[in-house]
């Protein structure tokens, strides 16, 4: 397992690694966590001219919630700080429900979420929280930041919206209208393979109402499934068995899975459907119980 | 006083390992970690297709890249006769391909430069035309009348059939089943699975032109065959071979065979005059190098309807690959897979096998197992588990009716084989009682009324471990036996050598542990070396559960010719004769007067210093152990099963392992054997696996595909011990270190298919994912064959 020749800099500034990447016009690549690219480097799928390694430049590694309620999740996060984190624990739980999930605990300590979404593999649970969150990448090239929603960002599979001389700085989720509630489902064969199917889920509701639905598949698709128009159906509604098995049915019927060494197609979108029935009922149940 | 046996480290200690001190302050030496003065490194181009006639190979650019010293190719290796070399199973495998590749994954050629990355970077400038032949993926396809010929290269092949084997009484079987009151029948499918330890193969081949010694660094379980090997493949003199084993990071009998990288690595060592390593690649390594299983079995029971076992018969359908390199003794064309119902009491039996060719790699090495005796025991125990359905008796209970008795001893199986102790219904009975069997079937019951699939799986086996004798094993006509050195210095120290080659079965510390049970030498004082074939006795090397069979018998035999030794200096020192002196543990007395005695340090230290009239000086001896008998472990394994009906996900909700391994050395040592075993069994029954697609590409070439289970996953296991001793054996001890491999898939699957039971499904093949089970659940339908690969994508 031996790479190709590649060149390495290691910027101290986001406007460092910017003007590198706007110099090698397309030939470098970003190394943060490199829990992707090291390994598509050492089977030579990958072989870029260079590689910016970011992990230097201070103040990317953050997560904090705004006062507004935006959270806020810098190019340095690891999984594992989302995933022993109490902010997160306590205001965002369709991404506390997923940092446990992805991959192992060895490849969390090292990650970053915002590389994951930039990865953009179409069984990466990030880019699919990150779907049915709403949530936007900022974008930092050479004439400044703008802002990408994700329903935009991930434009195929491995594939995203940044320019090459773009370095993805932070990832926001926007504030609830209401309170958030969510989760996220998982099924793979083993920790650290690639999902058999994910669901991600997250509701805003105001009361007993829902206020937002976005749901998102991963690895029943050529790319990341956006099903929140299909979970629109909840919208307006409150939890009940049947918004539920509605909701349910026309997101499985979303998904676009393969036959494959991991089950066929409608086992696949059976699972799709079994995992939108139990975290919509586990909100369901929960809701209840609090009330 | 006799000294105390567990606190000098003897036998039932469990004295911590003495190799860790080094594995885990990362001192251990293993082959990558050896750097030789102007040292060489060499990467393997590998074919891309699994069958294809190599049009030709351009190798130009290759050589222009600064830093590349040597380029070799299959016409080069044909010009020193070495493109082909003989497969442990006496047939040919190319080394570098000539004329065709046979397998994605073959070795095409070789590159050796300055470092990895331009070899690397230079086989990638290699430019390899070829013209694609179709593919044979599966027996099915090989026996096909208008089959493409894999093995054009030899001669008298006309087909893709490698054997056809039978061993039993076919006449006999013939009439248990025309008296049957009832016949039931089972067909599975074995999938291929791959050994894959830790650290993958490689050597360093170093030839000095001026001594005309060559010493190979290798990774090897077997550094004696291998010697052996090289001296008929290379045509060296066999004196001026040295192969050195060093730390292994596991085998698994991944390391017991020849590999074309060792074999290339050695020639270009020869012909650059510097020291060549090759270190294989994890995928290297899973595409190409010796797998376990790919077994089609099929067979039927002969049943009274009082449940007792008249007649079995099986057939076995083998994938080899494309050269038939299994590693296993000579005589059995399909390993042991007739130890199959050695533990029951069955009066015919008859197995016939036929083994094929196909486009895949070559292997069959007995993978944790002694030569198929992982496959023999699943399909006995799923055979077992559906007769039992079929007669409407208990699972527990049909075993027990139908197993060998303690008092039935020697046994001779319906194969041949001479079973010799245990006590198997006490071991099932522990297990039972273990796993809560006893009101089991009421909260199966009850907890299906609440829609939970709950299922226990019982899997019971005794198998032939620590091959030979060696009247009936051998390995390329090398006969199986092992031998043993002791030397004890002037103080009593002692340094030991073997010819078994420890993979991490922990020998440094247990063979120390015989001495100290012989000797009464503390275990702390022995120094356990092996693996380098200039200073090690002979030995057939570490596989098949054989070390402590055969090697640490001869470790016990030659510390009983030092006591022997030990005693006539013993009675010089006490001015005694001989016959009036006692032994007890690490010292001799006087019969008469327990006051009076010498330790076996005194006798050491007279051995160099005051030596009686008429007794050669020194304490050293060499014993070689011819076994009389394999060993028979027994094994009860059960497991506890929850299915979640809607994803087919399924969890163990306990495993219970009652071993029966004779008596143990170091207990801990065994145990960890035994939670090894375990997860590979689990990992067998629902992940670990390698299948190919129609092209002929490996679905299982790296570990996104090829699955190991880690600890997340893992169970936990409860582990129980009966103790009946190896009556043969010189310390009453059995080998362990596979059983639970062996046996303890069928618990799991037994475990499933009990759970759905009420669904008429009779099989699921392994592995048994969640989608498969779901897919069983739904339809009653069984699940047969590998899983489908990709479609696209």
């Amino acid at each position: 397992m031996y790479p190709s020749r590649f060149g390495y800099e290691s910027p101290k500034s986001v406007a460092e690694a910017v003007a590198l990447l706007d110099q090698f016009g397309g030939e470098a690549k970003v190394l943060a966590g490199g829990q992707s690219l090291v390994p598509m480097l050492k089977l030579r799928f990958a072989a870029p001219e260079m590689l910016i390694d970011i992990n230097n430049i201070d103040g990317l590694r953050y997560h904090r919630v705004d006062p507004d309620g935006s959270i806020h999740i810098g190019a340095l996060c690891r999984h594992e700080d989302l995933e022993f984190s109490d902010v997160i624990a306590k205001s965002q739980p369709t991404i506390a429900a997923a940092a446990h999930l992805v991959a192992d605990p060895i490849v969390r300590t090292r990650g970053t979420f915002v590389g994951s979404v930039c990865h953009a593999d179409p069984q990466g649970d990030w880019a699919a929280a990150m779907i049915a969150l709403d949530g936007r990448i900022v974008a930092q090239g050479p004439k400044g930041k703008r802002e990408i929603a994700m329903k935009n960002f991930v434009s195929g599979p491995f594939q995203n919206a940044l320019a090459f001389n773009e370095l993805a700085v932070e990832a926001i989720i926007p504030a609830p209208k209401g309170v958030a509630r969510g989760g996220y489902l998982k099924l793979e064969r083993r920790v650290g393979d690639f999902a058999t199917a994910s669901v991600a889920v997250s509701l805003d509701m105001v009361g007993d109402t829902i206020a937002r639905a976005g749901i998102a598949l991963a690895g029943v698709g050529g790319h990341t499934i956006d099903a929140t128009e299909a979970a629109s159906v909840l919208v307006g509604k409150t939890l009940t068995a049947e918004s539920i098995a509605a909701a349910a049915t026309a997101v499985a019927a979303a998904a676009d899975p393969r036959t494959d060494h991991r089950g066929s197609s409608d086992y696949k979108r059976h699972i799709v459907e079994t995992f939108v029935s139990r975290i919509l009922t586990g909100i369901a149940n929960t809701s209840q119980k609090a009330a | 006083m006799a000294l105390d046996e567990i606190k000098i480290g003897g036998l039932g200690a469990s004295r911590r390992r003495v190799e860790d001190n080094r594995f885990i302050r990362g001192k251990g030496q293993y082959v990558d970690d050896i750097v030789l003065p102007g040292m060489l490194h060499m990467e393997i181009l590998r074919s891309p297709v699994a069958h294809a006639r190599i049009k030709s190979i351009d190798v130009s650019a290759a050589w222009e890249i600064p830093g590349v010293r040597l380029v070799l190719t299959g016409e080069m290796m044909a010009a020193r006769n070495l493109a082909w070399m003989p497969t442990l199973s006496y047939d040919t495998q190319a080394v570098l391909a000539t004329d065709k590749v046979r397998f994605q994954g073959q070795e095409v050629a070789a590159v050796i430069a300055d470092d990895p990355y331009i070899a690397k970077d230079a086989c990638q400038a290699i430019v390899v035309e070829y013209e694609m032949l179709p593919v044979i993926v599966n027996p099915d396809q090989a026996k096909a009348s208008d089959a493409p010929l894999i093995r054009d290269d030899k001669e008298n092949q006309p087909t893709n059939k490698i054997f056809d084997w039978e061993i039993g009484d076919k006449a006999g079987t013939d009439k248990a089943f025309a008296e049957a009151d009832k016949i039931s029948k089972i067909e599975l499918h074995y999938p291929r699975s791959h050994p894959s330890p830790l650290e993958s193969c490689g050597s360093i081949a170093d030839f000095n032109r001026a001594t005309g010694k060559l010493t190979v660094y290798m990774t090897t379980q077997a550094p004696h065959i291998i010697r052996a090997a090289v001296a008929m493949v290379a045509e060296l003199p066999e004196h001026m071979i040295r192969i050195v084993s060093p730390d292994l990071g596991g085998g698994f009998g991944n390391k017991v065979p020849v590999y074309p990288g060792y074999v290339i690595s050695i020639l270009a060592s020869i012909l650059t005059e510097r020291p060549v390593k090759w270190i294989e690649d994890k995928s290297g390594n899973l595409i190409s190098t010796g797998f376990g299983r790919d077994v089609y079995l099929e067979g039927e029971m002969a049943l009274r309807k009082d449940g007792k076992i008249l007649g079995v018969r099986m057939h076995t359908i083998s994938d080899h690959g494309a050269f038939y390199a299994d590693a296993q003794p000579s005589k059995f064309k399909i390993g042991l897979m007739h130890s199959a119902f050695a533990c029951y009491d069955i009066p015919a039996a008859h197995l016939t096998a036929t083994g094929y060719y196909t486009n895949k790699a070559p292997g069959g090495v007995a993978y944790r197992c002694s030569f198929r005796v992982t496959e023999a025991m699943f399909f006995q125990e799923r055979m077992v588990q559906a007769a039992a359905d079929d007669l409407g008796i208990d699972q527990a209970e049909f075993r027990r009716m139908n197993f060998v008795k303690d008092d039935m001893f020697p046994y001779r199986t319906a194969f041949g084989f001479l079973t010799d102790s245990g006590q198997y219904a006490k071991c099932l009975d522990i297990g039972l009682e273990a796993i809560g069997y006893k009101n089991f079937k009421a909260e199966q019951e009850e907890a299906r009324k609440r829609g939970r699939l709950l299922g226990i799986g019982i899997s019971t086996m005794t198998e032939p471990l620590g091959a030979g004798n060696s009247r009936e094993y051998d390995i390329i006509g090398i006969k199986m036996f092992d031998s043993a050195e002791l030397r004890v210095h002037m103080t009593g120290k002692a340094l030991l050598r073997t010819g078994a080659k420890s993979q991490g079965q922990g020998h440094e510390t247990t063979w120390a542990q015989i001495v100290a049970h012989e000797l009464g030498i503390p275990a702390e004082d022995v120094v356990v070396e092996e693996g380098d074939t200039d200073t090690a006795p002979f030995g057939m090397g570490t596989y098949a559960s054989r070390s402590t069979p055969v090697a640490g018998a001869a470790v016990a035999m030659v510390s009983r010719k030092i006591r022997a030794k030990a005693r006539k200096i013993a009675a010089h020192l006490l001015e005694v004769s001989e016959e009036d002196i006692e032994w007890e543990l690490g010292r001799f007395y006087v019969r008469s007067n327990q006051e009076r005695g010498v330790t076996i340090q005194d006798c050491a230290m007279a051995a160099y210093s005051n030596v009686p009239d008429g007794l050669e000086p020194g304490l050293e001896n060499n014993a070689y152990y011819d076994p009389p008998n394999l060993t028979w472990p027994f094994a009860a394994y059960l497991a506890k099963v929850e299915i979640d009906p809607e994803t087919g996900v399924w969890d163990v909700l306990k495993m219970v392992a009652v071993d029966d391994c004779g008596v143990r050395i170091n207990p801990m040592i065994v145990e960890g054997q035994i939670m090894g075993g375990l997860t590979e069994a689990y990992a067998m029954a629902s992940m670990q696996y390698i299948t190919f697609d129609e092209e002929g590409n490996c679905i299982g070439s790296n570990f996104m595909d090829y699955l190991l289970p880690t600890a997340w996953e893992t169970p936990g296991f409860e582990l129980h011990e009966v103790v009946t001793p190896c009556p043969h054996h010189p310390i009453g001890a059995k080998g362990i270190g596979e059983c639970a491999t062996v046996g303890g898939p069928a618990a799991f699957v037994n475990a499933v298919m009990n759970a759905i039971h009420h669904t008429g499904v009779r099989n699921v093949d392994m592995p048994l994912m969640p989608n498969r089970v779901y897919e069983a659940i739904q339809t009653g339908k069984d699940i047969s064959g590998m899983p489908p690969v990709r479609s696209g994508n």
